[in-house]
């Protein structure tokens, strides 16, 4: 195991004042619940304060400690999703669908793009492949920490990523201008209004 | 009680049954791996496919529910073929390697694949390889062999209480594991060896060391604790290899505590395996011949009220009856057993047995421990009232003591004697908890007793018991708990201080010019004064023999048949396995010997007539495995006084669990658990820089 780290974690006072409401969602004595928020609590703290967004195990036992859950039950929820980092990323963690879908539509060369930032700029990217995260619709897709990025090709890619060097904040969504996920280049149909629609059922 | 018929036989069975118990309770075997009665159920393994009637698929029986009229198939070719596929997939990832796995020849998987297995794979692919885990000194991980069927993982949190172990990721990479790499802390951890069905779990002291079918297996009593722990000990040639559980459900159930199982290493170290006389300042090796004639010389020469001796922690009951019948005819009446001091008073066996007995633990719903770290001084036991607290959610806990964690919710109430004298007041908060429960146990411990004001703090906890109606005609709930295998056969003989004798105290403090100590290391040697002549008998050169001036070798508890009585009054037989070392001799023979010498022989050349005599001095001893329950007798009271209660803190037992007697002093897997498991609670984790 490569998560192990001697650093020591805390709550800092913004993910604390957030605490008591996320455990008051949960019935009393059922507080374990709450293990899934409180992780992912950790995860924001860390991307917040150090770039890096992951759970590192001192924090894994510092939420058993708090749930006053066995810590080994903290751990296997912590290793059973991978959307907790059990290793430090990025400042910009790329994860890139390859799930049919985007593949066929070109997740390839989005792959490509991101595997170059991670080479020549290690210091800002991380990566890893995901499967389907659910808009392929707009496929292929990127998401880039929480937010998703459609429509890609290679070459618009490497253009978000440039932004994201820079310092940007590309707006999220589809690349190629799509109205969430409405047809490409507009609406094909609903063209009618259907305020004035008659339903010509009446009986 | 449902109606159901299991391959054409018809029977009623428990409402609540799964069909896989139905399927028993009719005779009918069924493979399972994950499925264990004492453990909740799983459902994973897929094993236990049987038919039923009107499903249109195979059912996992361990986890169906019997329903009325169910009609249950267990053998047909369907099932038959089910459980094929099922052990297909389970060997996918299985190694295979069993001529060099050491469960090999009791393994369940092997057995089940004798009926189930293919003879060839269909599999091509590069199985799975999990790395090995750490679960420290006591259980070998061979992870790559497990069959993810979480008994361990179960066992440990439901039973021993001490969640350690996961399953962490998923899928393909799901792993068992404890993630931290640091050994389990369990006192029962050795029972995930038993219960693992493949070899990932092993015991690592006995890594590599025999095949089961080498070995001579015997049935014997633990002597680690008081609990009278049913065991098997396995040995080969002259050496015990290995000790396991036999079922007894009264007593232990099929657990066994990790001292017991692991401490038998230190039966081949230090023994005494001839005997020693003390010259010019040191010993020296002797002939049994000038030993007896030395001890005889000295037990002539002294004033019989100037001989004593004191019994130890894991004496059978043979032994000490002998040594008592030769104190007796010397003339002297200094004898105890009672090496800690604790105040027993052995007249009476109500007023020094776990009265409730231990099967009388599962109709208890609230506990008060006074003077006792139940986890480690009686671990199976202590698992036992765990359960009680998982099966009853109004189960009330109280210790008073040094604070422990006894693996269950239970309030810590203070460590010394005013936090039992609050508990006097019926308006305490724990003590009308404790008058509210239907049958609370109140459990005392030897520290507790072992007190200058040890029967004022009996007394008090009489009293409690009385109060919250735990001495009652249905409800005997007031327990002595002890923690050497034997005390109580000891007091069972009366081996305590007959009329005008001196206890150990007085023994230790100069009482006696001649002492004889059978096994007993665990008094304050350095208070004995010098010029007390001290005859050691026993197998260990520990603390005894050190001081010893004589030392006559004896057996350990694996190498004579013996006699011991447990916690709860509970008179078991143990038998010999192995014998003992070198010019090592049984016990009693050795007393017997020593008796003609001094022309006062014991009236026993047998084993048997020894027995025999032992029944005469007390019935209990003529009826073994026997408990029965005492009613509390009218008018019984203790003989302190609850009000000469001292405030002074109790304290622990022992050190550490793992260390507490001769043998596990001399075992160096026990030396291990202590330098491996105990120290640091969370030990710092490697450095490691972030990537
Ligand atoms: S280690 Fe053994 S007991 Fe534990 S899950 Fe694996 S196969 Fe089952
Ligand atoms: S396949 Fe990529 S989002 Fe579904
Ligand atoms: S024994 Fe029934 S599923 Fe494992």
């Amino acid at each position: 195991m490569n998560d192990m780290t001697t650093e020591t974690f805390s709550f800092d006072d913004v993910s604390e004042a957030k605490i008591p409401g996320i455990i008051a969602k949960y019935p009393a004595g059922r507080q374990a619940s709450a293990v899934m928020p409180l992780l992912d609590l950790v995860q924001r703290q860390m991307a917040r304060l150090t770039d890096h967004a992951w759970v590192p195990r001192a924090a894994m036992d510092v939420v058993a400690d708090r749930l006053a859950m066995p810590r080994m039950r903290v751990y296997e929820v912590a290793t059973f999703y991978t959307m907790f980092h059990l290793k430090p990323v990025q400042k910009f963690h790329l994860q890139v669908c390859t799930t049919t879908p985007c593949w066929l539509r070109g997740s390839d060369a989005v792959l490509d793009a991101c595997r170059h930032a991670v080479a020549t700029h290690g210091d800002m990217f991380s990566m890893e492949e995901l499967e389907c995260v659910g808009a392929c619709v707009n496929a292929p897709v990127l998401v880039i920490n929480d937010d998703y990025y459609e429509d890609l090709d290679g070459a618009r890619t490497e253009a978000l990523l440039e932004a994201f060097r820079r310092g940007d904040a590309p707006k999220p969504g589809s690349t190629i201008g799509r109205q969430n996920s409405a047809p490409e280049g507009g609406r094909t149909t609903l063209f009618a209004d259907v305020t004035k629609h008659d339903t010509g059922a009446d009986s | 009680m449902p109606k159901v018929t299991v391959d054409g036989i018809e029977l009623e069975v428990p409402n609540g049954f799964t069909v896989l118990q139905a399927a028993e309770a009719a005779g009918k075997e069924i493979p399972r791996f994950c499925y264990h009665d004492r453990l909740s159920i799983a459902g994973n393994c897929r094993m236990c496919l049987v038919e039923i009637e009107k499903m249109p698929k195979p059912v996992a029986s361990c986890g169906q529910p019997v329903g009325e009229g169910m009609v249950i198939f267990t053998d047909t070719e369907k099932v038959r073929q089910s459980r094929r596929n099922v052990m297909e997939f389970l060997l996918i990832n299985h190694p295979l390697d069993c001529p060099i796995c050491d469960q090999g020849g009791e393994c369940d998987l092997q057995d089940e694949a004798v009926g189930y297995g293919r003879d060839h794979t269909r599999y091509h692919e590069n199985k799975r390889a999990v790395t090995d885990k750490n679960f420290g000194p006591l259980v070998k991980t061979v992870m790559t062999r497990c069959i993810q069927c979480t008994r361990c993982v179960r066992f440990l949190s439901e039973v021993a209480g001490v969640p350690e172990l996961g399953a962490t990721s998923r899928g393909e990479t799901m792993e068992i594991t404890n993630y931290v790499e640091r050994g389990l802390t369990s006192e029962l951890s050795g029972n995930i060896i038993d219960l693992c069905p493949v070899g990932a779990l092993t015991a690592k002291p006995y890594a590599f060391v025999a095949r089961t079918w080498e070995l001579r297996k015997t049935d014997s009593i633990d002597v680690f604790d008081a609990v009278g722990t049913n065991i098997r000990i396995d040995a080969r040639g002259s050496e015990v290899l290995r000790v396991l559980p036999r079922i007894n459900d009264a007593v232990n159930e099929e657990w066994l505590a990790d001292k017991s199982r692991f401490a038998i290493d230190g039966l081949k170290r230090k023994r005494l395996d001839r005997p020693w006389i003390r010259q010019n300042g040191k010993l020296q090796p002797a002939t049994w011949d000038a030993a007896l004639s030395a001890v005889v010389a000295r037990l002539n020469g002294a004033e019989p009220g100037r001989i004593g001796a004191i019994a130890g922690n894991l004496c059978d009951a043979e032994s000490m009856m002998a040594l008592k019948d030769l104190l007796v005819g010397l003339g002297s009446p200094n004898f105890d057993c009672r090496q800690d001091g604790a105040v027993l008073d052995a007249g009476n066996r109500a007023l020094y047995l776990f009265n409730t007995t231990i099967e009388g633990i599962d109709e208890a719903d609230a506990v008060l421990f006074v003077g006792v770290d139940p986890r480690r001084e009686a671990p199976v036991l202590n698992a036992r009232i765990r359960r009680r607290w998982v099966e009853n959610t109004g189960f009330v806990a109280g210790l008073i003591g040094p604070y422990a964690d006894i693996t269950y919710g239970c309030t810590h109430l203070g460590e010394d004697g005013a936090a039992l004298r609050a508990l006097l007041d019926p308006a305490h908060e724990f003590t009308v908890k404790l008058a509210a429960a239907k049958k609370p146990l109140v459990i005392i411990g030897q520290q507790a007793l072992a007190r200058p004001d040890g029967a004022a703090v009996f007394a008090a906890c009489w009293q409690i018991a009385e109060a919250a109606g735990a001495l009652t005609a249905d409800w005997q709930g007031f327990n002595v708990l002890h923690n050497a295998a034997a005390r109580v056969g000891g007091l069972d003989l009366g081996f305590v201080p007959a009329d005008g004798g001196k206890d150990v105290a007085g023994m230790v403090a100069g009482g006696v010019d001649v002492l004889w100590l059978l096994g007993a290391d665990e008094i304050d040697m350095a208070a004995l004064p010098p010029d007390v002549f001290v005859i050691y008998q026993g197998h260990h050169g520990d603390r005894g023999a050190a001081r010893a001036d004589i030392i006559l070798p004896g057996a350990a508890y694996t190498e004579k048949p013996g006699t011991y009585v447990n916690t709860e009054g509970r008179m078991q037989l143990a038998q010999r396995a192995i014998f003992p070392p070198g010019e090592a001799r049984e016990d009693w023979t050795i007393l017997r010997a020593v008796s003609a010498l001094v022309s006062k022989p014991l009236p026993y050349d047998d084993i048997e007539a020894l027995r025999q005599r032992m029944g005469e001095a007390n019935p209990v001893f003529a009826s073994p495995d026997t408990v029965r329950r005492i009613a509390p007798q009218v008018g019984l009271t203790p003989k302190g006084d609850s009000g000469q209660l001292s405030d002074a803190k109790f304290t622990a037992a022992f050190a550490t669990y793992y260390q507490t007697d001769p043998i596990s002093r001399a075992s160096p897997t026990m030396a291990k658990c202590v330098t491996d498991i105990l120290p640091p609670a969370m030990p710092a984790p490697v450095q490691q820089a972030a990537e």
